[in-house]
């Protein structure tokens, strides 16, 4: 498997607002807190090491 | 009781009325790293030198986990048998944030073993077991009050000059093995460095007498209420003796906190009461580096010498064993010209292989423990937040990942991929029972031909075994494969392995075990 890097999400933007949403009301520490729980959260159900990779070298880019 | 350090008596060596022969080897250090490197030594027919600056074992317990592959390793040297009777045997570690317990660890879920996970015991008492034994032994000769304060090498020797309390004289030998500890002066003398990490965060250590009913399990606390913000290890030792180690910062001033004055309050806040006895208290500091090279052409690092690494899975009296289990087959037939000089690249390669394993994982689990402020605290604090909702988070907790024998890279060794992974070669074979003993013992000291499920076939310089094929050993060494034949190492190392035993060429395998060109 690679990293999917097309449109992947069938409501983007519903994902996007539920991303804020989740974000809402909390300090930034918080909102880092939750930000960390939720890349180790998705990693875990990923699973697959070269994807992973492949999405830390996207990032860094 | 604390321990009755007796002093060994001091005699005076030859070497300061006469020159000494050139001795085949000289062991500087005679920690539980120098005795065991000589007795192993002794065990394939090699006389040593030992020579070590002090005369009592080890001040307070410092080396405390003995691992399953340690215990094994003891045996041969004939002091296991006393160590698992003294020590406490554990195998099961938890570990805890704040008050809630949440991950845990069974070091040895499966039967069938001679030894256990761990033993915890004192390193005095291994030392003492071990100078027992190296005393008794005619190919040890065994010099208290030896400092040595220079070394130098000749083509084909070592050169020690050493002092003693009746003056200086001369040691040559073949080789000499620096056993001397984390604070080497042989690697000092010699100007080499370690490469590597050293981490900005203090630790006391404190071992304590006291009666309790703390069960033979290893503990850890992520900020314990009792300790707020910081780390903390509970281990049990024998004679009643509880080793407690608490996180202290990188601005903890070491004098200061050694004093009982403070120690003692922070222990009352571990264990909830102040009936016990403070035995012995140190503050320190850790690194993660070793050596470039451990074979400096006549002199060879060993141990601690070699490399360190922080505390946190107990690699670092279990790796310098496993050094010496490495050298010493080698070694001796080096020096009995039965090997070419080639071995000791082969030593080289293969601990330095297994000390990075060492390194990597004790450099993590330092990492996870004591992280540095920001994103690296972010994510260690966010582990354990998860810990306690997600089942995948609990294994991320990283208190220390216990010592495990490495597998050594063994490359083009004959392998045949429908044998179990577990003895693959370049792992240590796995234990099974064996008649009314072992399979390990049975395998010590001597290149072995194990048979399962066919003849071993009679080739020079080894030994045959074929026992029957228990259930435990056909897990083991041949899962659904009829028969094997096994070439294991006097390290008790699978060298070879194949599935078709008529089509094993075990001769050319022998001969790039001791590189004969």
């Amino acid at each position: 498997m690679t990293l999917v890097t097309t449109p992947n999400l069938t409501d983007a933007d519903g994902f996007y607002a539920a991303l804020l949403a989740a974000h809402k009301g909390r300090t930034e520490a918080e909102s880092h807190a939750l930000n960390a729980q939720l890349v180790l959260i998705l990693a875990n159900h990923i699973g697959d090491e070269a994807v992973l990779r492949e999405a830390l070298e996207l990032a860094k880019a | 009781m604390p321990y009755d350090y007796r002093p060994y008596a001091y005699v005076p060596p030859p070497g300061l009325t006469a020159p000494e022969p050139r001795h085949k080897v000289v062991i500087v250090g005679a920690g539980p790293i120098g005795l065991a490197m000589a007795l192993e030594l002794a065990n394939h027919g090699i006389p040593s030198v030992v020579a070590d600056d002090n005369n009592v074992v080890s001040v307070g317990s410092r080396a405390i986990c003995w691992s399953k592959r340690s215990l094994e390793i003891l045996d041969r040297l004939g002091v296991a048998q006393r160590a698992v009777e003294k020590g406490v045997t554990w195998k099961v570690g938890r570990t805890f944030h704040r008050e809630a317990e949440v991950f845990n660890f069974d070091l040895l879920p499966e039967d069938g073993h001679q030894m256990p996970a761990f033993v915890n015991l004192q390193q005095y008492y291994v030392e003492e077991y071990l100078i027992e034994r190296a005393a008794a032994e005619p190919l040890i000769d065994l010099r208290f009050r030896n400092k040595v304060v220079s070394v130098s090498q000749g083509g084909d020797h070592a050169v020690a000059e050493i002092e003693t309390p009746d003056g200086p004289y001369r040691l040559e030998a073949e080789y000499l093995i620096a056993c001397d500890g984390a604070r080497s002066s042989i690697r000092g003398m010699m100007g080499l460095d370690f490469d590597g990490e050293l981490f900005e965060e203090r630790f006391l250590i404190a071992d304590i007498e006291m009666q309790g009913d703390f069960p033979s399990e290893r503990w850890f606390w992520f900020e314990p209420t009792f300790h707020p913000g910081q780390s903390a290890l509970l281990h049990k030792q024998p004679d009643n003796i509880y080793r407690i180690d608490l996180q202290l910062g990188w601005d903890a001033d070491p004098e200061v906190e050694k004093t009982p004055e403070r120690v003692i309050p922070r222990i009352e806040k571990v264990v909830g009461h102040g009936d016990f006895r403070l035995d012995w208290v140190s503050v320190y500091t850790f690194q993660c580096r070793r050596l470039r090279r451990f074979v400096h052409d006549r002199v060879i690092f060993v141990g601690d010498s070699a490399h360190v690494v922080s505390p946190f899975g107990a690699r670092g009296g279990n790796g310098g064993l496993q050094d010496v289990d490495a050298l010493g087959w080698r070694l001796a037939a080096l020096l009995q010209g039965r090997a070419g000089t080639k071995v000791l690249d082969d030593f080289n390669a293969e601990r330095v292989h297994g000390t990075d394993e060492n390194i990597l994982n004790s450099t993590r689990a330092t990492r996870f423990m004591t992280p540095d402020d920001g994103v690296e605290r972010l994510f260690r604090d966010q582990v354990l937040a998860l810990a306690a909702k997600a089942p995948f988070a609990r294994g991320m907790v990283n208190s220390g990942r216990l010592s495990k024998p490495c597998v050594y890279p063994l490359g083009n060794a004959p392998d045949d991929a429908g044998l179990p992974e577990v003895s693959r070669p370049g792992a240590v074979a796995p234990d099974a029972p064996l008649g009314n003993g072992w399979l390990l013992p049975s395998l010590a000291g001597k290149v072995t031909l194990l048979a399962l499920g066919c003849a071993a076939p009679t080739v020079p310089g080894t030994t045959p075994l074929a026992p029957e094929v228990t259930d435990t050993l056909r897990a083991r060494y041949l899962g659904s494969a009829e028969r094997a034949l096994y070439l294991i190492r006097p390290d008790q190392v699978v060298a070879a392995r194949w599935a078709d035993p008529a089509a094993a060429d075990v001769a050319g395998e022998i001969a790039k075990l001791w590189r004969q060109a």
